[in-house]
């Protein structure tokens, strides 16, 4: 590169108090929060989609038909709320498509941008505040959740099991169990401090796969014993997963239960929004 | 006193020793040092993280075992003896831990310790030889499996699940499958360039999890699809430890014990080319 | 350290510096190259290194450099050309030449899972050194490094000055014959430099032969005997420092300025003033025996510059005759 000094590069320079609408950027900063998410996830949508058709595909073969097939031959085919093991089982795994694709996108990527690469930072020196950041992150997680949801839905219509009129409000219901769990999760990633990654391991053991284990997923609440049940209350795959079975093949439910579960699952997303909102804003400012 | 060359000879006397030997340019016997490593930096790792490494496979036995298991009836143990669901699935759960286990060591933290933290580039700027890294990082690896087998076996045994008392086999059997996924598991990560890569070893680990007979006999699947199977390790594993616990023995079982030594044997040497490559060329 | 243990060594010691009369040559290369596919990274070079020399390799980042590094580190086999180190073929011998090398990478490798003492304990334990030997040697190297009070501590919490010395310890745990130094001070602040240089002058002292990489010339000023001028995978020069200061620039150089769009214009009407001028975006280098004499000479012609200054030549112009580039780009 040898020198060219008549060709040196001119730059251009109108300066940022006429360039930048700051009203504007803070009106807006949590869509660019939500842009620069979707655009990095966007870089793997391949898998993104390869893996939102895989994972329920081999689960739905192997738990549903396979596990479904001993089930049904050992009780009768409609041994559990007279309806056939894979659809006893459809809403429970596509609530748990909700409740990972939202988590997968507020775990990692947040230790990321507070530790690994720091743009939490940098996005904090610009007009976005804190508040922002958990709006934007949130959004692009709910963008990916409903993504995986529907993949896991077009699956489920594949396999027969689940009915088409069912497919919108299974959506809503596994969305809002993505939204309160995963608003939780990002406020305690956010509080995860810097070189504290095992904690994930220890979440996923104690917490993420028990939850997904003991809520009612691959059999009836009620068939465990009474001291492990709680797990199921306080988990909004639980309350999700209930839901979804009466919206798709229509399980008896009582009305207050039925509100209950929504009510959980909002009230997650409350306290995970406000939560998340208080450490992102601390751990910006110090 | 001196900084250097008071003992100068020390550290090249030692390489000098083995120098003639077959193979000095790939192994200097000192793998045990990567454990001696291992320990160090466990010293100061989360002990939760790695000692609740075996309570997953037991989530899974109590959800599937007991859980599912209360509405399934007629397993066998393969001779036609009835059999609980849980004892059906106990061993499987086994030989899978095994494999995650030695998947995720040498996967994973063999990624992190390639890319970010650049362990092998100091080990192998030493008088180390690649042979060495492999060994030792996969003989951790090990003994890491070994004691999620005990800690796995010991609450599976206390449950009432391993009928046999060949069942105790099954925890060298557990670190003879984990030696052969993590030989391999290594080389492979070799090959692999960032996050979404590894991740795409999850979807060869979970369809062989969810197919090789753990959870239901091969009979249900048509003929070829069985041999698939019956080609892929972990129903190789699978099959080997369930005779364990259930005390069925049989000469087929060496040809088990076979296919893992063909695995370690061939992805020990896959590994160690592919780390020469990477790192001596 | 204990005594008995290490006499047999130190009597070979005074055997070697008694036979050290002609300068022993450590490191021999010829024709010495390596090509990644059709890039040439180094283009048959020559060069030998002798026993208790500090021998720099100085050039642009992609010169080269580092790929030589690795090749003598034995870390690289060479695409061509003759290697020899200490007498064996790093392509054959690599974990016996290994053993008498002292390493320090461009980017620290220093092991994070590990801390400080546990980083030398573990990298003397790769050498297959034993850990009582390593226990006391560990104590002079802590010293060495500044770093006994941080002995406890994760290599995280290090500033960048105290990972580099750590990581130099950690190449002089094995007592190695040669160290290699790749950009030893590059990212370091000015003080932080200045302890290291002090700590790299003391092992030459010694009579450890340093090879370092820089693309500072100040540095290379400071610490080497002798240089290698690489760009593009080639040697343009080779000398001491003076001497290729002397050889390729002038005694002196003044720097005028005469704001960016100006340069290119003023500097026609230079023409004739000092030996030598070279023009560069921002300023204009004016080579003389004299540099104020060439001021008076400028001012003279009615030109005014915004800013001047007369300094002494450095490698830094050596590089830019040499290349017509500078250096840190």
């Amino acid at each position: 590169m040898s020198i060219d000094i008549a060709n040196e590069p001119k730059m251009t320079w109108t300066g940022a108090k006429t360039i930048v609408d700051p009203q504007r950027s803070i009106r807006r900063g949590s869509l660019y929060v939500a842009e620069t998410r979707i655009k990095k996830m966007l870089k793997w949508w391949k898998s993104i989609v390869a893996f939102g058709l895989g994972n329920p595909t081999l689960y739905l073969l192997s738990i549903g038909i396979g596990i479904g097939s001993l089930v049904d031959s050992s009780l009768g085919p409609n041994a559990i709320d007279g309806v056939n093991y894979l659809t006893f089982l459809a809403p429970a795994l596509l609530a748990t498509a909700g409740i990972q694709g939202a988590m997968d996108e507020v775990t990692w990527p947040t230790l990321e941008g507070f530790v690994w690469d720091r743009t939490f930072f940098s996005m904090n020196a610009t007009a976005i505040t804190g508040k922002q950041i958990v709006n934007g992150v949130m959004m692009a997680a709910m963008a990916r959740c409903v993504l995986q949801v529907f993949l896991y839905e077009m699956c489920l219509l594949a396999f027969g099991a689940i009915s088409w009129q069912s497919v919108p409000i299974l959506l809503l219901v596994c969305s809002a169990a993505g939204l309160g769990f995963a608003a939780i999760m990002l406020a305690f990633s956010a509080s995860i401090k810097d070189d504290d990654d095992g904690m994930f391991a220890l979440v996923g053991r104690f917490i993420i796969t028990p939850m997904f284990m003991f809520s009612g997923t691959f059999y009836p609440i009620t068939s465990m014993p009474i001291y492990l049940q709680w797990i199921g209350w306080i988990s909004p795959q639980w309350h999700a997963t209930n839901l979804g079975r009466a919206m798709s093949y229509g399980m008896p439910i009582e009305p207050w239960l039925l509100i209950l579960h929504w009510a959980l699952m909002l009230a997650m997303a409350i306290v995970g929004f406000s939560w998340a909102h208080r450490v992102f804003d601390r751990r910006l400012s110090k | 006193m001196s900084l250097i060359n008071t003992s100068v000879d020390t550290a090249i006397a030692i390489a000098e020793r083995r120098s003639n030997r077959v193979g000095a340019s790939v192994y200097s016997g000192r793998s045990r040092v990567v454990l001696e490593r291992g320990y160090y930096a466990l010293k100061s790792s989360t002990w939760m993280v790695v000692a609740s490494g075996f309570v997953e496979p037991v989530i899974y036995l109590l959800a599937f075992g007991y859980g599912i298991g209360q509405f399934i009836t007629g397993s066998t143990d393969g001779n036609g003896n009835p059999i609980t669901y849980a004892q059906y699935i106990a061993p499987a759960l086994l030989a899978t831990s095994a494999m995650n286990g030695a998947i995720y060591d040498s996967t994973w933290n063999v990624f992190f310790k390639m890319h970010f933290g650049k362990i092998y580039n100091g080990m192998l700027s030493t008088s180390m030889g690649t042979l060495d890294v492999a060994l030792g990082e996969i003989s951790w690896a090990l003994l890491r499996g070994l004691a999620y087998a005990i800690g796995f076996m010991a609450v599976v045994a206390s449950m009432g699940l391993v009928p046999s008392l060949w069942g105790l086999l099954a925890i060298p059997a557990a670190v003879l499958i984990a030696f052969g996924f993590a030989s391999v598991g290594m080389g492979v990560t070799s090959y692999l360039k960032n996050h979404q890569q590894m991740q795409w070893i999850q979807l060869v680990m979970l369809p062989m999890f969810l197919f090789s007979g753990t959870f239901y006999p091969l009979s249900i699947y048509p003929q070829f699809v069985q041999w698939f199977i019956q080609a892929l390790p972990l129903w190789q594993a699978i099959e080997l430890i369930r005779g364990l616990t259930l005390g069925i023995l049989n000469l087929t079982m060496l040809g088990h014990v076979a296919y893992f030594v063909a695995m370690i044997i061939g992805g020990l040497f896959f590994t160690t080319r592919r780390l020469t490559a990477l790192f001596l060329r | 350290m204990p005594k008995n243990a290490h006499k047999d060594s130190k009597e070979r010691h005074r055997a070697v510096a008694a036979k050290k009369t002609k300068p022993e040559a450590m490191i021999i290369a010829k024709g010495l190259t390596k090509t990644y596919g059709d890039f040439k990274a180094v283009d048959s070079i020559d060069f030998t290194v002798h026993r208790g020399e500090s021998f720099g390799l100085l050039g642009p980042n992609g010169a080269g450099k580092s790929t030589t590094m690795k090749m003598i580190a034995a870390t690289s086999q060479r695409s061509g050309g003759e290697l020899t180190i200490l007498g064996k073929d790093p392509n054959s011998n690599g974990p016996e030449i290994r053993a008498h090398l002292g390493v320090v990478p461009q980017q620290d490798n220093l092991d994070r899972e590990l801390k400080v003492w546990e980083n030398l304990m573990v990298y003397g334990r790769y050498f297959g050194l034993p850990r009582k030997w390593l226990k006391v040697k560990i104590e002079e190297l802590l010293e060495f490094a500044q770093l006994t009070e941080k002995r406890n501590s994760k290599t995280e919490e290090l500033s960048g000055g105290m990972k580099r010395r750590l990581t130099i310890a950690r190449g002089l745990v094995n007592e190695p014959e040669i160290l290699m130094l790749d950009e030893p001070t590059t990212g370091l602040d000015p003080q932080a430099r200045h302890i290291l240089w002090d700590r790299l002058f003391r092992l030459k002292e010694q009579g450890v032969t340093l090879v370092i990489t820089t693309h500072y010339m100040d540095e290379a000023e400071q610490l080497c005997d002798r240089l290698m001028v690489m760009d593009k995978g080639k040697i343009m020069a080779e000398g001491s420092p003076a001497e290729l200061i002397k050889k390729y620039s002038s005694k002196e150089v003044l720097e005028v300025r005469f704001g960016s769009a100006n340069n290119a214009q003023v500097a026609k009407e230079l023409k004739g003033i000092g030996t030598r001028l070279e023009v560069l975006p921002d300023r204009i280098l004016v080579y003389a025996e004299n540099g104020e004499k060439c001021l008076e000479q400028i001012v003279k012609k009615g030109l005014h510059p915004v800013t001047s200054l007369v300094r002494r030549s450095s490698l830094e112009d050596v590089f830019l005759r040499l290349t017509g580039r500078t250096l840190v780009e």
